[in-house]
């Protein structure tokens, strides 16, 4: 499945799906990266500073970009392995047992 | 048991550690030297990435930053870890499949020319320099300040350690030290806020005494940043919680921060050592735990020093002032002047000394009575600050201030020579490679065999090297700290938007990669030169200071590179091929030329 027996390259759709969908997970991984990070920690930091609840005794907007940022990041990665993978499976192109 | 004995004791096992780990294995072939063979664990690789990642910068001043500056030293934070996300999504798996030793070969291939790659050698020889001259100059004065010795001793003493393992092993040797050099520094970063935390907060996790309460002495309890907001607000200082930067700047420089890191040579090639690409976003997520275990940590230990600071400090006797606070004077990083004449030691905001940043100029040494501080002779200032402290004693004073055993302070020392070692191995890599691969062999003499671009590797190494020491010895102290705008703004206006457009267009080609290239760096580097070196003003164009500069020229390198690229020819089709074979995970195989 993985190769053509002659070894040319795989059919242009499959690798176009693939790359399209590829492209949706970064895009999707990349929202959640700005708002968490310079939405959640700069922008509106001070509407959520005053607004929301805070995190123990750390104003939300404060804790977000001292350490809530960071945390999620760790989460996306986390999240972004897993749907490539996924996607990899799926699509014919994973790489097996090669770690 | 006496401090200096605890001293040798963990830098002596440190460093026989490391070069142990050097003469089990050294590099032999270009392939074992660049990328360790492409055959490192995902989990030893995160270890080694944040090893490499965490400078001496990092491990000894960050957390002074954010006890100084509060909310505003959040760019650092997020900067310095949201990059990893960039750097994951958008550049290494591609970079990683493309499979090639370094950055500027992609570079050089996917826009089909020399001078691209000529451009990438000069950027990442110019961003690694500036790195490793504060790299040698932190081990010069960690071991200055142990052993007693001068710092050109200890700037030669590091860098023959580094050169050994990292000149000789190349990356195989690096990324097993690193390892190692890891595993020290998060012992020595977390142990002494564990006990602090647990004095301050009654937290034993140092990250979650942060967000905890703090216990006044009357036996009431309030949360520790609103104690902190009002112990600042009270000293003249704004909000620890608010700090006092334009939005716009902070998003700027956050951002440029950010897109910097992605683009950051050392670090990139780091993920060329793994086996695939599915390892690579393995261990992706290993290397941002790793980094976030310390950096979640930072922001704890810059808020309990900024408390026991002011609590210890502020209208307390010079008499009865802490012994830690008399060491340090000792040492020239804290200063007392009695301006009121009172013998109290007043801290509020604004500078203790007349002019910008000035450091404590200190009388000629005379024999210092008890209970007398040491004078110095600098023009003192309006205001009526009388406490100077250098920020970067926060970390290497904390098990100090929290009376930690001698041990303790032995391991925080291990801890800032191995963040210093590790990231001055992995750049002087970076930096070697940058001569014997892409200068020499790709652009000079191409006929030249695999032996001999090791002996190159080798030989630049052991000349970068004498340079950094140099530079360690002689600090343009200025200049170093005004430069690492420069490093993180050339990383964000040079290789980070022109890897990005490589891989996700197939229109853009070689005369657009350039011209973009060129009016990014030009407009960054022309406006920080502006602004730290030829005017004395802060009148910044929309308020975005020199730090920030590198975002918008990034987008200005977007926007060259596209226009350009419309209205020239495409680039040709088997360059097209390449990128349309890089953006597929399968058969990633091992590295070669």
């Amino acid at each position: 499945m993985n190769s053509q027996p002659d070894g040319s390259p795989p059919g242009n759709g499959r690798q176009n799906v693939y790359w399209t969908k590829s492209l949706q997970i970064v895009l999707f991984i990349l929202t959640i990266w700005f708002v968490i990070s310079l939405g959640c920690g700069v922008l509106f930091r001070e509407n959520l500073d005053a607004f929301l609840p805070p995190i123990g005794g750390a104003p939300f907007g404060f804790w977000m970009a001292q350490q809530g940022a960071i945390i999620g990041f760790l989460l996306l990665l986390f999240l972004y392995m897993i749907l490539m993978n996924s996607l990899d499976r799926k699509s014919g192109f994973d790489q097996e047992g090669e770690e | 048991m006496s401090q200096d004995l605890w001293n040798y004791i963990f830098i002596g096992g440190s460093f026989a550690l490391y070069i142990g780990i050097a003469v089990r294995s050294r590099a032999a072939t270009t392939k074992e030297y660049y990328v360790a063979s492409g055959g490192v664990s995902p989990f030893a690789n995160g270890m080694a990435t944040a090893a490499d990642w965490m400078s001496a910068a990092t491990f000894i001043s960050m957390a002074g930053i954010i006890a100084a500056s509060g909310y505003d030293a959040s760019r650092f934070l997020m900067g310095w870890t949201g990059g990893f996300v960039l750097l994951t999504t958008l550049i290494v798996p591609y970079l990683r499949k493309f499979n090639k030793f370094t950055v500027t070969d992609f570079l050089g291939d996917r826009f089909y020319s020399n001078f691209a790659r000529a451009v990438g050698v000069v950027c990442a020889v110019f961003i690694c320099m500036t790195y490793i001259m504060g790299q040698m100059r932190g081990v010069g004065l960690v071991f200055s300040r142990l052993f007693d010795i001068e710092i050109w001793t200890g700037v030669i003493i590091g860098a023959g350690i580094v050169f050994f393992y990292a000149g000789l092993g190349g990356m195989k040797g690096i990324t097993y030290t690193q390892v190692a050099q890891y595993c020290v520094m998060v012992f020595a970063y977390t142990i002494p806020a564990v006990f602090i935390s647990m004095a301050l907060t009654g937290n034993v996790i140092p990250q979650f005494g942060l967000i905890g309460n703090f216990t006044e002495a009357t036996g009431d309890t309030v949360p520790l940043l609103t104690k902190l907001n009002q112990l600042n607000t009270d000293l003249g200082f704004p909000d620890y919680t608010v700090g006092k930067l334009e939005t716009l700047d902070m998003f700027c420089i956050t951002a440029a921060l950010m897109c910097g890191t992605a683009g950051l040579p050392h670090v990139i090639v780091r993920f060329f050592t793994v086996k695939s690409v599915k390892a690579v976003r393995k261990s992706a997520c290993w290397t941002l735990l790793f980094i976030a275990v310390i950096y979640l940590t930072a922001p704890a230990i810059g808020a309990f020093a900024r408390t026991n600071l002011i609590l210890e400090v502020q209208g307390t006797s010079y008499a009865e002032a802490p012994d830690w606070f008399k060491s340090w004077e000792d040492r020239g990083l804290i200063a007392w002047v009695d301006k009121n004449g009172d013998g109290v030691m007043q801290h509020e905001a604004g500078g203790v000394f007349a002019g910008k940043n000035e450091k404590p100029i200190y009388a000629e040494a005379t024999e210092r009575a008890a209970n007398e501080p040491r004078l110095t002779t600098n023009k003192l200032s309006e205001n009526s600050n009388e406490v100077y402290y250098d920020r970067d004693i926060l970390v290497m004073a904390n098990p100090e201030m929290a009376k930690l055993p001698m041990w303790v302070i032995a391991l925080v020392m291990a801890g800032c020579v191995a963040a210093a070692l590790s990231t001055a191995a992995g750049l002087l890599l970076v930096l070697s490679t940058s001569i014997s691969h892409d200068l020499m062999k790709k652009i000079v003499s191409p006929g030249m065999s695999d032996s001999q671009e090791v002996i190159w590797a080798r030989s630049a190494s052991f000349g970068f090297l004498a340079i950094a020491a140099y530079f360690g010895i002689n600090p343009p102290a200025e200049f170093v700290a005004k430069t690492v705008a420069f490093a993180f703004g050339l990383a964000a206006s040079s290789f980070f938007p022109t890897i990005l457009m490589g891989v996700f267009s197939k229109r853009i080609n070689r005369e657009g990669a350039i011209a973009g290239m060129i009016a990014g760096i030009g407009l960054t580097l022309g406006y920080i030169i502006y602004f730290q070196f030829i005017v004395d003003h802060q009148n910044y164009l929309f308020g975005i200071s020199p730090e920030g500069i590198g975002f918008i020229g990034m987008l200005v390198n977007f926007s060259v590179a596209t226009l350009v690229s419309c209205v020239t020819p495409p680039p040709p089709a088997s360059v097209v091929e390449m990128v349309e074979e890089i953006r597929l995970p399968r058969k990633a195989g091992s590295a070669t030329h």
